[in-house]
């Protein structure tokens, strides 16, 4: 098959997702999306005869835009601009899970620092504060007092952009040291792992240690709907243990939508890009059937 | 392995042979970010800075 990859930052998630594609025999159009324009009809990125587009930009702007174009141009791209939007906000996010009724951290928004701080002083402290657009744990404020909350939301309405005078108040979850991130296509869970930290945010990109860990019935049926309720797709859902360690309860906290692998990819026996690529042949395989009205993007 | 030389501080870098335009690699003298901007030959810039939309 002929795969586009959306890109402005090639990670080593996506190193390995080149090399298994190259591996196999694919051929790959890399498209950098720095380079590109977008008309509405058409794009300079040579997309045509692709038979699926895999998102992978670092940029969440850039990955809502270049993937709500590429769709309106009918060239299948995973994920889809769709499943990007509710992922890249997690406002959205938030709201697409308990809409589902999956568990989920209670959450509040408010648009002024008054109002925020009301629902700061109603969740008690701690809680936390996050933007509703960012990743690898940037910017996220765990509250402890009042004299705290007043400092950083006047911090956040004067320094920041728009966004950031969203409030995304949330309950603080008291996790056993660690979070839960598992990589799913569709729903069906490739691996996943725990992510452990003195600190209490545990993201990988903020340092936290990586191991295996197994996905129980519970979390399977979870992952399976916190993928349905955003649209599906290549995803990686966050779950945190309420009630301990080992509690079999859990609290799914976010799915993200340009999800990155290889701590995943290090820490299991899984061969996670090799998952991920049986995945595209299968999608691009149901593309093609779904096709019978031909691609045709010219340049703008 | 290949070398080409940084940007920031003229010090050689070494890269491996699966290199991919778009990388980014960390200069060894430095510690400057750099960009593959080509791969044959390689050629490097200075990579761009971390912006607030990044991440997964």
């Amino acid at each position: 098959m002929k795969v586009g990859l959306l890109y402005s930052r090639i990670r080593k998630d996506e190193k390995l997702l080149l090399a298994e594609l190259r591996d196999r025999g694919h051929e790959v159009e890399k498209i950098d999306v720095r380079k590109e324009r977008f008309g509405l009809e058409s794009t300079t990125a040579n997309v045509e005869d692709l038979d699926i587009v895999v998102d992978r930009c670092l940029s969440t702007s850039r990955s809502l835009y270049a993937s709500r174009f590429l769709d309106s141009y009918g060239v299948p791209v995973v994920n889809g601009p769709e499943t990007a939007d509710v992922c890249a906000d997690k406002a959205k996010n938030s709201l697409a899970l308990a809409e589902a009724g999956v568990p989920t951290p209670a959450t509040e928004v408010a648009f002024t620092t008054d109002a925020a701080l009301e629902a700061i002083e109603e969740f008690g402290y701690p809680c936390v504060l996050k933007p509703v657009v960012g990743s690898w744990g940037r910017l996220m404020a765990k509250i402890e007092s009042r004299s705290a909350a007043e400092a950083i939301l006047e911090h956040k309405a004067t320094l920041g952009h728009y966004e950031h005078k969203v409030f995304y108040v949330q309950e603080f979850v008291d996790k056993p040291g660690r979070d839960i991130r598992v990589v799913a296509v569709d729903g069906e869970p490739v691996a996943a792992m725990t992510r452990t930290s003195d600190h209490w945010l545990t993201n990988a990109a903020k340092g936290g240690e990586v191991t295996a860990f197994e996905v129980d019935e519970t979390v399977a049926d979870l992952v399976k709907t916190a993928s349905d309720a955003v649209g599906g797709g290549l995803l990686g859902v966050d779950l945190m243990e309420v009630g301990g360690e080992g509690s079999g309860e859990y609290t799914v906290h976010e799915v993200n939508h340009t999800v990155e692998f290889k701590a995943l990819n290090s820490a299991v026996e899984t061969d996670v890009p090799a998952a991920v690529v049986d995945w595209l042949e299968t999608k691009a395989e149901a593309a093609a059937g779904n096709d019978d009205d031909a691609v045709e993007v010219t340049a703008p | 392995m290949t070398q080409a030389e940084c940007v920031e501080c003229g010090g050689d870098v070494s890269l491996y042979d699966d290199l991919e335009v778009g990388e980014i690699i960390d200069c060894g003298t430095c510690g400057a970010e750099l960009e593959v901007i080509d791969v044959s030959p390689p050629v490097l810039d200075r990579a761009p800075e971390l912006e607030e939309d990044w991440g997964e």
